[in-house]
């Protein structure tokens, strides 16, 4: 019998551990920043602008003279921070709606079914530039539209599994046992919906990340000082032959961390993946 | 004795197709009813309408009534009728593969149909249910209701599914088809699980089944659906010796006997008639040896017979001796 968790099963995976390895250490990084690094990620200092990467400044510069990793760790901070939370949010909201349209049938169901195919017709992109347009640019906006952005996906993935979930004989016999709708929906079908929706969640955190970024880039995310990965790139794009360093690594930043999560989110569904081992034992 | 389970004449439809015709039977504490017939029969839904479920599938009692302990449960409050599942009625699902929630310790599993029936406390129900576990000849009850579903073999879990149906303190248990899934080894032991408990419990047990084999083995009375109708009900043994219905010999017939030359096993001919084109008349009259003029016109009505009853126009003369 396995006593560990999923997601720290998933470390034992060699891709697994690999990049939940560098998702630990980002993420301790944007927790402990503070200490990690003698500089400030918004103090100017003009004469030290343009370094390429030294002992003092491990990455270099940016134009402003701001040291790049402390930059770099203070961005990781918005960035996961910001897509983690959007993503949290569209999945509570998503299966609260795709449970309810699986359940309810009927009105209810087409109503939700069509509201996220019409979302599902337009590129994420267009969704979250129209609303941060309607919001504001800022962490909010950028949250907000993240979200929304992906609240269709996991609204149609909680609505399919609870429909699949609905006509399992367990869900017949709990009913044959006396179970009441609550007794049902709570303690039988969302637990079972659960782990193919989060590790929807945990790769949609990588889409998000790009998606952070994107903004970012457009000058619609964090605003200036404030660090974040699409603003550093933004800031970098400007200085692609004078400075590459400062385009590159907030870059490298976002590719690292997205391949990560997306390696991680296979190693866990290899092991959530509770009906295949199911069939595998039986 | 007043009977613990009664159907009086009840007919069933779902939306427009009546799919129930008429069935009566009645079952007592103590005793084992067989429910046998080919998929299709019916044997299922007669279930679903003794537990008041039939509304969950769109369907509903257009004639007659069900009684449980002489109170009509159609006319029953759902929250009465839900105490009732689980509570005084337990029931054994087909499938035990998939009959348990995968992502649900065994022991909690349980422990909840306890808690909910007999109001028992957390501690009070993990009692209960390693007694019930340890009864059911399950070895290391604690290791086991530690356990996840797929840690179980189908056996094992078929014998917590019969856990589940007697944690409520049922009077009557309702087991569709428990042994359909189960090799046959296994098969037997769960036979005779369920018939001790009927023994030494005082319980009333409707088996749902296919298998006439399983029949003969443990059951008191049996009554043959076909088609939505009662072909024929009465004690096991003398339906066994001589069977009224042609139906009834014909499944009969099916049950492979010792010294059987090779290939004499029988099947019979066609299959059940869809819900939406039941044939005229006697519905079994398209694959029927005896069926004459009047089989094709006229539906024969349940007439009593030995100790039982049989729908048949041309049933076979009980044996000597017999009335």
């Amino acid at each position: 019998m396995m006593a560990w968790p999923a997601p720290l099963r998933a470390l034992g995976h060699p891709m697994g551990g690999l990049a939940g390895g560098w998702l630990l250490l980002v993420a301790a990084a944007a927790v402990l920043a503070p200490f990690l690094t003698p500089y400030a990620y918004d103090v100017q200092d003009l004469p030290q602008a343009y370094q390429p990467a030294s002992a003092a400044h491990w990455l270099g510069t940016d134009e402003f003279g701001r040291d790049l990793l402390t930059r770099l760790i203070y961005g990781a901070r918005t960035s996961l921070s910001v897509s983690a939370a959007a993503i949290a949010v569209s999945v509570l909201c998503g299966m609260v709606l795709g449970a309810a349209a699986a359940w309810f049938g009927g009105w209810p169901d087409r109503a939700v079914t069509v509201a996220v195919d019409l979302t599902w017709s337009f590129p994420e992109i267009l969704i979250a530039l129209i609303l941060v347009a309607i919001i504001g640019p800022g962490t909010t906006g950028v949250m907000v539209a993240i979200a929304v952005a992906y609240l269709a996906q996991f609204t149609r993935l909680t609505r399919a599994q609870i429909m699949t979930l609905k006509g399992e004989t367990f869900v017949e016999a709990a009913r044959c046992l006396g179970a009441g709708t609550g007794h049902i929906l709570f303690r039988h079908l969302l637990p079972n919906a659960l782990a193919p929706v989060l590790v929807s969640a945990m790769l949609a955190t990588g889409d998000a990340i790009i998606l952070e970024a994107t903004l970012g880039f457009f000058g619609l995310g964090a605003q200036p000082p404030v660090p974040s990965w699409g603003g550093m790139m933004s800031a970098g794009s400007a200085l692609v032959f004078k400075a590459p360093w400062v385009i590159i690594f907030p870059g490298l930043a976002v590719a690292i961390t997205v391949v990560a999560i997306n390696l991680y989110g296979d190693a866990l569904i290899a092991e959530l993946d509770i009906r295949q081992k199911l069939r595998r034992t039986a | 004795m007043t009977a613990l389970l009664q159907l009086e004449a009840v007919s069933v439809a779902i939306g427009t197709v009546p799919l129930l015709d008429g069935i009566g039977l009645s079952l007592e504490r103590g005793r084992i009813l067989g429910l046998v017939g080919e998929s299709g029969s019916g044997k299922s839904l007669t279930a679903m309408a003794a537990m008041g479920l039939l509304p969950l599938i769109g369907g509903r009692v257009t004639g007659g009534a069900v009684r449980f302990d002489g109170q009509d449960i159609g006319a029953m409050t759902d929250a009465q009728r839900r105490a009732l599942r689980g509570g005084r009625i337990g029931f054994v699902t087909q499938n035990p593969m998939t009959a348990l929630d995968p992502v649900q310790r065994i022991g909690e599993q349980v422990d909840v149909v306890s808690r909910l029936h007999l109001g028992l406390s957390h501690r009070a129900a993990r009692a209960r249910t390693l007694e019930l576990l340890t009864r059911l000849r399950i070895p290391e009850a604690e290791a086991v209701a530690e356990a996840w579903p797929h840690q179980l073999s189908g056996g094992m879990k078929q014998r917590i599914v019969i856990a589940m149906a007697l944690a409520g303190e049922p009077e009557l248990i309702i087991a569709d088809e428990p042994t359909t899934a189960l090799d046959v080894t296994v098969q037997a032991q769960i036979i005779q699980i369920l018939g001790a408990l009927v023994r030494d419990r005082g319980l009333a047990l409707l088996l749902i089944t296919h298998d006439m084999g399983v029949v003969a083995q443990v059951c008191d009375r049996v009554a043959v659906l076909y088609a939505g109708r009662l072909a024929e009900e009465g004690p096991v043994g003398p339906i066994f010796a001589a069977p009224a219905h042609p139906y009834t010999a014909a499944l009969i017939g099916c049950i492979p006997q010792d010294g059987m030359a090779k290939g004499a096993l029988r099947g019979i001919p066609g299959a059940v008639p869809s819900a939406l084109a039941f044939p005229p008349g006697c519905r079994f009259h398209p694959r029927c040896p005896r069926a004459s003029d009047l089989c094709h016109r006229i539906a024969p009505l349940p007439t009593p017979r030995a100790e039982g009853r049989v729908a048949c126009h041309h049933a076979s003369p009980p044996p000597e001796g017999q009335p």
